[in-house]
């Protein structure tokens, strides 16, 4: 209970910001969070108290999965790597061999998202291939 | 032969006596309900009285609040016995952790932009050790937690 205790803020945070299927559950050491927020500030908000709350995450006794909710009507993705162009590969792995690419601010087709961190994607040349979630951004 | 005549009336007199005396099944389900609506953990629950037998419904916390709800309420004027329906949410379901082949794969892929972390995944721990920068910290930490990890352990590393 100590540890529901420590991350209290960010749990009442997580259910006024109207994060859903919230569970907080402490298993041996670890408090684990799970939801899915209404959008992506609802997400940074939370990621903010966990760092006010344990600054730089160096506990290593919470892990946050709050995963940001995308309308099923959301079909362009922005690619929103640091500077480089984004793999785009055959199958969900960096293992997999490089199919295409996408560029840096490029809008392309979002096929699927049946994986959380692989997403398969078409863009405008028709290549179609999985690229990594982290660096793509659903467009309005 | 006078008082057996009079006896079923005796009777009959006692009887309305007692049931006036005893307090109406509504009035004691309304004190009942005011006493649980005065308490935050049982404010859910139900209550129906027949008989001076109060019946609960609804949800209460654990076991121990149901034990206690059990206690108050008999202790209410009125209440002759307590059928305790109340019901106890199940568990949450265990957390699951990914095993530690995927788990490997997947911090490879969430890794392979960050070549100043080492990752290492041992019964379901990634551990981490090198540097970064804070602001990709945050975002490797977030792709890091969203892969079921049993706990990620940077203690060892340095975040610029």
């Amino acid at each position: 209970m100590a540890l529901q205790d420590k991350y209290k803020e960010l749990t009442d945070a997580a259910a006024a910001a109207g994060v859903s299927d919230l569970q907080v559950r402490e298993q041996e050491g670890v408090l684990y969070v799970d939801g899915i927020a209404p959008n992506g500030a609802a997400k940074d908000q939370l990621w903010a108290i966990y760092d006010k709350l344990d600054p730089n995450f160096l506990s290593g006794d919470l892990v946050l999965d709050v995963k940001v909710a995308i309308d099923a009507a959301v079909t362009k993705v922005k690619v929103i790597t640091e500077n480089s162009n984004l793999n785009i590969r055959k199958g969900p792995g960096t293992d997999q061999p490089i199919v295409g690419k996408a560029a840096k601010n490029e809008v392309i087709t979002l096929v699927n998202q049946s994986n959380d961190q692989w997403w398969l994607v078409r863009t405008e040349d028709g290549e179609e291939g999985y690229a990594y979630a982290q660096y793509l951004s659903p467009e309005a | 032969m006078k008082v057996l005549k009079v006896l079923p009336l005796l009777i009959l007199a006692a009887g309305l006596v007692f049931t006036g005396c005893k307090p109406k099944d509504a009035d004691v389900k309304a004190a009942v309900e005011k006493a649980l609506k005065e308490n935050p953990a049982t404010a859910g629950v139900m209550v129906m009285v027949t008989d001076g037998v109060a019946t609960l419904s609804g949800e209460v916390a654990d076991d121990a609040a149901k034990t206690a709800l059990d206690a108050s309420v008999k202790a209410i004027k009125g209440v002759k016995s307590v059928v305790n329906n109340a019901t106890i949410p199940a568990p949450p379901a265990p957390v699951v952790v990914t095993a530690d082949d995927p788990l490997t794969a997947a911090v490879k892929d969430a890794t392979k932009d960050h070549p100043s972390v080492t990752a290492a995944v041992a019964d379901g721990v990634i551990k981490l050790t090198g540097s970064i920068e804070k602001a990709k910290w945050i975002k490797l930490k977030q792709a890091l937690d969203a892969l079921s990890p049993k706990k990620v352990d940077a203690a060892g590393l340095k975040i610029n």
